[in-house]
Parts: C-alpha cells; sequence; structure tokens
C-alpha cells in the first residue's frame, strides 16, 4: 500500500497521515474551499479541493471524492469518523473501483447502521439489548401502546440516526406524543429516513464502550473499555480508559459479550460495541460503530499500540499484530475534546483563534486539527482538539488534566477548557461516579 | 419592514411560520442547524410575515435574510 486518501478534514486528518508518514505511506487530502487553509491540507503529500463548503458539496460528495481516487491511483481511503465513514454505498463503490476501504465490508456497515437491524441482529446472537421495540414504528397510537408495556420514560430514536442526533428523551404519554412527529421529521431531514423506535430509557446509567478489531483470518480481539458518560447534547465530551468504578466481574462480561457480538457479524477492521450500564451495572448493547472512534487515543495510550497502523495493516489482508493475552493495559488514560463552543449553553463559537499556547509535557498527547491563527468555520463540527492524558493512575491523570487547562491560553473564540477545570474539581467525577446525566445535573445546581 | 436574519451560518431546518402569519417578538420562526447543534432563530420584533426567504434544506450565511416583516 503505497498511497491512500483520506476522506476528511481536521484532527483526524492528521492523525492519519501521521501514522502514514511512518509506515511510508503518501497521502492525499481532500478539502472544502473554507479548509483550505487548514494544517491537514498543508500536512498530506498533496491534496484537492472537493468543493464548497457545506458538507454536502464538499466531504459527502461521493462521486468528486472517487473521482481523485481513481485519478490519483490510490490504493486505499481511510474515511476517519464521521462524514463517509459508515456510508455502505461509498466504501462498496471504492471497493468496485478497486480501491481498499479502511474499515469493515459494506454488508456489516449496512447492518450495524440501521439502528433497528442491529439491535435483532445482537438479540439473536445473545446479547443483551435495551428493552424497546423490535421494529420500526409507524404511528403515535403503536409508540404509545409499546411505552406503556416496557414504561416511562422511554427514548424515542431514529432509525439511521447517530452522533446524538435523532434521540429525544420522553418522560410520560404527553412528551412522546408531542416529540414524535417531530422526531420523524428531523429524522427525515438528517438522515433520509423517517424510521423512528423506541427504547427503555435506563436511568442513572454510564456509557462504556469496548474497542474490538478483527482481522480477514477469522481474529478478534478486545482492546478493553473506554468510559464516555459525560456528555452534554448525547455527544461524548470526556473519555477515559479504564472506566472507574466498574467492577472487574462486570469489566470481563462485557469484553466477552463485545467479542460475541462482533463475532456475529465476522467482523473485521476497528469497531466499538457500545453498551449502557445501569445502576446496578447490567449492561445493554446500544450500537455498534463500524470506524476509528474520535476518542481512539485513550486506547492507544493505556496499551501503547497505534489502531490506526492496526487498521492498515489489516486492511491489506494481514493477521491482527497481537493476540488476546498480548495485548496489555498501563495505567489510566483521560480525553478531553475542546469544542469551539460557548462553556454554559454549548452554543457554537466559529472565528479566528488569535492565540492558542498549550503546554506539552509527558503523558500530555494533543490530536488538534487547528493552529493560532487558524479560522473555526461554522460549517463542521465545533471540535478543534483532543487532549489526551496519560499518567500512572487516575489521581494523578486527572492533576496533570488540571495543570494543562489552568496553563492553556486559546482567544478569539470561546472554548469548554473553564468547563473542563469546573468537573476536574467536581467531587462525584474525581471519584469516578458519574453518569449521563452528570453534565446536566451540574448545570442546573 | 423589518428583516430577521440568520445569526450563524447553517442549514435550514426547520420553519415555524408562513406569509400572513402574525408573529411575537421571541418567538421562534426558524431552526437552524450548524456545527451538529440546532440553533432556534427568534424573531426580533412582532408583526406580520411578508414573506419567508428561505426554505427547509437550504444553506444560509450568517447576516443572511430569512424572513420579512411588515
Amino acid at each position: 500500500m503505497q498511497k491512500i486518501l483520506i476522506a476528511n478534514r481536521g484532527e483526524i486528518a492528521l492523525r492519519i497521515i501521521r501514522t502514514c508518514q511512518e509506515m511510508g505511506i503518501e497521502t492525499i487530502a481532500i478539502y472544502s474551499e473554507a479548509d483550505k487553509e487548514m494544517p491537514f491540507v498543508k500536512a498530506a503529500t498533496m491534496a484537492f479541493c472537493v468543493g464548497e463548503p457545506p458538507v454536502n458539496k464538499s466531504y459527502l460528495q461521493v462521486d468528486k471524492i472517487l473521482e481523485i481516487a481513481k485519478r490519483e491511483k490510490v490504493d486505499a481511503i481511510h474515511p476517519g469518523y464521521g462524514f463517509l465513514s459508515e456510508n455502505a454505498t461509498f466504501a462498496k463503490r471504492a471497493i468496485e473501483e478497486g480501491i481498499i476501504f479502511i474499515g469493515p465490508n459494506p454488508a456489516t456497515i449496512e447492518l450495524m447502521g440501521d439502528k433497528i437491524i442491529s439491535r435483532q441482529t445482537m438479540e439473536k446472537a445473545g446479547v443483551p439489548v435495551v428493552p424497546g421495540s423490535g421494529c420500526g414504528i409507524k404511528a403515535i397510537e403503536e409508540a404509545i401502546v409499546l411505552a406503556d408495556t416496557i414504561g416511562f420514560p422511554v427514548m424515542l430514536k431514529a432509525s439511521g440516526g447517530g452522533g446524538g442526533i435523532g434521540m429525544v428523551f420522553c418522560e410520560d404519554e404527553q412528551a412522546l406524543v408531542k416529540s414524535f412527529a417531530q422526531t420523524k421529521a428531523r429524522a427525515m431531514a438528517y438522515f433520509g429516513s423517517d424510521e423512528v423506535f423506541i427504547e427503555k430509557y435506563i436511568k442513572d446509567a454510564r456509557h462504556v464502550e469496548v474497542q474490538v478489531f478483527g482481522d480477514s483470518h477469522g481474529n478478534i480481539v478486545h482492546l478493553f473499555e473506554r468510559n464516555c458518560s459525560v456528555q452534554r447534547r448525547h455527544q461524548k465530551v470526556i473519555e477515559e480508559s479504564p472506566s472507574p468504578c466498574l467492577s472487574d466481574h462486570s469489566r470481563n462480561m462485557m469484553f466477552e459479550t463485545a467479542l460475541k457480538a462482533a463475532s456475529a457479524v465476522n467482523y473485521t477492521n476497528a469497531g466499538t460495541i457500545e453498551f449502557i450500564v445501569d445502576e446496578k451495572e447490567n449492561f445493554y448493547f446500544l450500537e455498534m460503530n463500524t470506524r476509528l472512534q474520535v476518542e481512539h487515543p485513550a486506547t492507544e495510550m493505556i496499551t501503547g499500540l497505534d489502531l490506526v497502523k492496526w487498521q492498515i495493516l489489516i486492511s491489506r489482508g494481514e493477521r491482527l499484530p497481537l493476540l488476546q493475552d498480548e495485548i496489555t493495559l498501563s495505567g489510566h488514560a483521560i480525553e478531553f475534546r475542546l469544542y469551539a463552543e460557548d462553556p454554559v449553553r454549548f452554543f457554537p463559537s466559529p472565528g479566528k483563534i488569535s492565540r492558542l499556547e498549550w503546554s506539552h509535557s509527558a503523558g500530555v498527547r494533543i490530536d488538534s486539527g487547528y493552529d493560532e491563527g487558524s479560522v473555526v468555520t461554522p460549517f463542521y463540527d465545533p471540535m478543534i482538539a483532543k487532549v489526551i492524558i496519560h499518567n500512572e493512575t487516575r489521581v494523578k491523570a486527572l492533576e496533570e488534566a488540571v495543570r494543562f487547562f489552568k496553563d492553556l491560553k486559546i482567544e478569539g473564540i470561546k472554548t469548554n477548557a473553564p468547563l473542563f477545570l469546573n468537573v476536574l474539581t467536581d467531587n462525584d467525577f474525581q471519584k469516578g461516579k458519574y453518569t449521563t446525566s452528570f453534565l446536566t445535573k451540574k448545570l442546573v445546581n | 419592514m423589518k428583516e430577521i436574519t440568520a445569526s450563524m451560518a447553517g442549514t435550514v431546518l426547520n420553519i415555524f411560520t408562513t406569509k400572513g402569519n402574525q408573529v411575537q417578538l421571541g418567538q421562534e420562526v426558524v431552526m437552524l442547524e450548524s456545527m451538529k447543534m440546532e440553533i432556534p432563530i427568534e424573531s426580533t420584533s412582532e408583526g406580520l410575515v411578508l414573506d419567508v426567504k428561505v426554505s427547509i434544506g437550504d444553506f444560509v450565511n450568517e447576516g443572511d435574510v430569512l424572513i420579512v416583516l411588515e
């Protein structure tokens, strides 16, 4: 494999370029008109503009991207996360053109992309799923009957959903009625399908996910778990590995279950099995992400492995570099997603980063998409960087994180850095006792 | 004549009023989606809707006119 096209932007494009450089692989970046000054464009071996700033005119332009891939004779496409990474048609068309798609096969992407079918598949494989609909719900009457059977409150979700969009919490029947049509309309607007389903709302839950990897020789391993319970708008803000306050028994059960789930779909390449964990540590399958995860560096820091390298090796047909018992865990890693947004109301805050100074020290990794002087445009996800801190213990990692965010100087845009300092000094967070409602509750108080 | 403009660039996700409707000050008239966030646009005054300049799915830039009031 000599040349890879990266169908993404920002920090993840840079992240993939870094591994490619280490492996002696050339990179082709694609960019929108809004991104022409971005660091990833300059870091790639070559870069080509794919269109106007809005995503559907640039990063989602399947035909244009494939045309560049063919013209530049790339061997493979790395889709990163978001954008086309879980688009089965894109993966299939790349393969038809003789280009390797760095990810699982298109059939698996399609299967796991439909949240109702993935639930059915996992149930059949003996993986516990959140109580809820076995199929899509057409009418509100149907929704009410089902919600009554499983018991309120419930979550109403878009079957084609993801990234925290298209999910609504419904306290009671009245709320369900109020949200039903709106959620269907929103699902249609975002995902091109208005199919929705219902799941029981799990109170005081934690979001814990297991990183898995499979090769084309039938081997599947896990790379431990990540706790991603600090969320706003159902989107992750802080992730850590290993998960605090989780018994060894539950962790091992989750690893076993994740391997069972991945085996059930003959999974290849990098994937994540997301679980929701209740107060008693009962856990249920939520969804499977068939791509590299934003928070993969937390896993890299505790295992010392390069997950992008593994993805490339596996996509060339090689075996997994390590067996399960050769994969070890060391210390504690915590990742913070630095967003260009108001730290209180979470509204986006685009603009020019006029000052950006952060301290580099041992155990601190910064995966940034922007430099000082870069402009955060209003067209894409507001994440500007990920800060990953690794240390011998969780306590030491948190102390290092406090130092980092106290020293961080960022001007020109608002960021959520002040929020991190609040979280890091919070008693419950320090004890590792927090659930997905942590941020909402803290903000109310 | 008054104009309600987009507070930031984004995609029009929903429009809550039509031509000929009366809107109140502070009423949500348009929902924009920007940077994975839904951003409600509120009416900056009360009045009769003379024209809705955008459709659902349109991409608007900051400052673009969304709705014209009498």
